[in-house]
């Protein structure tokens, strides 16, 4: 049953993509400039049900954003690659870590100075990290990425240096440029109406409101969706699909797999220390609690909720998992309850994610039809 | 005399106590069919695997067109032009038969992370040039329809053919196929052997493993025979017919006197 039902939702999905591809190509410009303004404007418009009524929304906007951000970056090791990594919280602290350390007391660089500084250091760590490892297979390299997440966290809990357990404050925002302010939208009254006492200075990156923050991350995530898309679909994107389905082959066809793997990882890392610095930059206070274990689960979570390997899903899994438990504070206590339980169904009934690759959709489909001609029990399907 | 263009010199390869090949000694002439036959167990796909860089030979020389292929890496034997395909078909399943094929002309491409996501000129050459070469490769084995199809979704068969294609789109010298014709109904293994003399006459040089005594008979310019890691023989197809020692290892005989 599970499967035919399955089957009917990837064919919507199927249609969908393909009505996409039919677009022309101004069409598409125009569409995806809409969808990214909408996005842009998301959190002034601030609207009733989607809204956070618990969180700040922007605050809110922010932390999907960077989590998106994470998603992606995490996505090439894990979707793309075959790699497992349950450590990536480590990059994501080092990344906001260099960024804490080079713009408070012990150098006070400009934060746009510092961030290719933090996302080349977390590339650094990733390629320390992966040159030993990448080695190890499977089970191993899961467990050798889980320890390298928690040595990172106690390495910035047990050095001065970094602030101890006391963490670092007041680390550096990126400079404003004030041009004019935006108001954003009141529903109280139960139509929208321009509140004109709560206004966002674009662009202002101040303490209380989030929203150019989460501007700034959203840019970001565009621009790596973008090159995510170059590289996939180039020899690299295709070197590591190949070391995911069959590393030996794909060594004996010339592929340098070793490199390749390490390359992934540097990428994951440098994807991941960029979120991390924005984090940091956001919070202005990090301490070693910002970067425990259970991030690095909930970062895997979300690529895999969301289906690995398709960056508009795994975009998605990273949405509902910062997302929804912001949106449902009331309940809590029992949020990870029904985070788990959820999870354990999605596996169940939809074991590659919510929106997985197209091809990913494909074989299943093939293996479904597969398994119908051999029970006998196909109805005509095209053989 | 045509040059050899692949020199195996007493071979061996020990896992432990169990000695797979045992000082085999062959050679590969440019331009021809050389078949590699025997038993089950006799160790053809350990000799293909110790050429290829799987294993690393116990002792033994392996030379390719002069250089050692000792304590080279599998990638960098692809790359200076030896290739292979599987005795168990070992296809990228979730990627198409064309991208497969791409993987192969991959081997030799320049552009890496940066010229892709750049697209620099050179990327764009690279890139429109093995999309020619990966489809005029499916083309040659019939699979131009099925480019577009998932290799985990192509009949046995065409995952066969694709198999070799990607193999020569690592633009070997030397090709390798592994009982390529494993699985085949009679008809099929005619086609195929048929399909592997063009390969031959494109200017690819194939080693071929196969079972089949009639078919590899019917294809190979020479033969050499493995029992139990050891060469038991080596000449033209006719000779190979005749050769008491090979019959007995085929057949079996009383006396272990056939080697």
């Amino acid at each position: 049953m599970s499967t035919m039902k399955l089957g009917k939702v990837s064919g919507v999905m199927r249609s969908f993509g393909d009505r996409v591809n039919g677009l022309s190509k101004t069409t598409k410009i125009i569409a995806t400039v809409l969808i990214a303004f909408f996005f842009y404007i998301l959190p002034l418009l601030e609207p009733p049900l989607i809204s956070t009524p618990g969180s700040d929304f922007g605050a809110v906007m922010f932390t999907v954003a960077t989590y998106a951000l994470v998603a992606l970056g995490l996505n090439i090791v894990v979707g793309y690659a075959g790699l497992l990594d349950l450590g990536y919280v480590g990059f994501y602290a080092v990344g906001a870590y260099t960024v804490g350390v080079l713009t408070t007391y012990h150098a006070h660089w400009p934060f746009l100075l510092v961030v290719p500084v933090a996302v080349v250091a977390a590339m650094i760590s990733g390629v320390i990290l992966g040159a030993p490892t990448l080695r190890v297979r499977g089970d191993y390299l899961a467990i050798v990425t889980l320890g390298f997440g928690e040595i990172v966290r106690l390495i910035a809990n047990n050095t001065a240096w970094l602030g101890e357990a006391g963490g670092i404050n007041q680390i550096g925002k990126p400079p404003n440029v004030e041009m004019f302010e935006v108001p954003h939208l009141n529903w109280d009254s139960g139509t929208p109406l321009l509140d004109l006492n709560d206004k966002t200075t674009v662009v202002q990156f101040g303490i209380s409101d989030q929203i150019p923050y989460y501007w700034l991350a959203l840019t970001i995530v565009i621009i790596v969706l973008f090159a995510d898309r170059l590289i996939k679909d180039s020899r690299v994107g295709r070197a590591w699909e190949a070391t995911r389905e069959d590393e030996d082959a794909a060594e004996l066809m010339g592929v340098p797999t070793f490199r390749y793997k390490l390359l992934a990882f540097a990428m994951g890392a440098f994807i991941g220390g960029l979120s991390g610095a924005l984090y940091a930059t956001k919070t202005s206070f990090i301490n070693p609690e910002s970067f425990v274990l259970i991030l690095s689960i909930l970062f895997v979570a979300a690529v895999v909720v969301g289906g690995q390997g398709n960056r508009w899903g795994v975009i998605v899994g990273a949405a509902l998992v910062a997302y929804l438990p912001e949106r449902f504070r009331g309940f809590e206590e029992w949020r990870i309850l029904v985070f788990g339980v959820a999870l354990m169904i999605l596996a169940t009934y939809r074991p590659e994610g919510l929106l997985p690759p197209r091809r990913t959709v494909r074989a299943r489909q093939l293996e479904a039809e597969i398994d119908a001609l051999e029970e006998g029990l196909d109805e005509g399907s095209p053989a | 005399m045509t040059e050899s263009i692949l020199e195996v010199t007493d071979l061996t390869l020990k896992f432990g106590g169990l000695t797979a090949l045992d000082s085999v000694t062959f050679e590969i002439r440019k331009g021809e069919i050389l078949g590699l036959i025997g038993p089950n167990g006799a160790g053809k796909t350990t000799c293909f695997n110790a050429i290829t860089g799987v294993y690393p030979p116990t002792s033994g020389k392996i030379l390719f067109q002069g250089q050692s292929l000792a304590g080279r890496k599998k990638f960098q034997i692809t790359k200076l032009g030896i290739a292979r395909t599987f005795q168990s078909i070992r296809l990228f399943k979730t990627m198409t038969a064309l991208e497969n094929v791409l993987v192969g002309t991959d081997a030799h491409a320049k552009s890496g992370l940066l010229n892709s996501l750049f697209r620099t000129p050179t990327q764009r050459h690279e890139e429109t040039a093995a999309h020619e070469r990966a489809l005029e490769l499916l083309r040659f084995m019939g699979l131009q329809r099925k480019a577009n199809d998932l290799a985990g979704g192509l009949s046995y068969g065409d995952q066969r053919r694709l198999e070799i294609a990607r193999a020569m789109a690592t633009n070997p010298t030397l090709l390798c196929l592994d009982e390529p014709a494993a699985g085949f109904n009679p008809a099929e293994k005619k086609k195929l052997m048929e399909l592997i003399r063009r390969v031959r006459d494109q200017g690819y040089t194939v080693l071929l493993i196969e079972h089949d005594m009639k078919l590899v008979m019917g294809v190979t310019d020479r033969i050499v025979v493995l029992e139990f890691g050891r060469k038991i023989a080596e000449g033209k197809p006719e000779e190979i017919r005749d050769n008491p020692a090979v019959i007995a290892a085929y057949l079996g005989v009383d006396e272990e006197d056939a080697s």
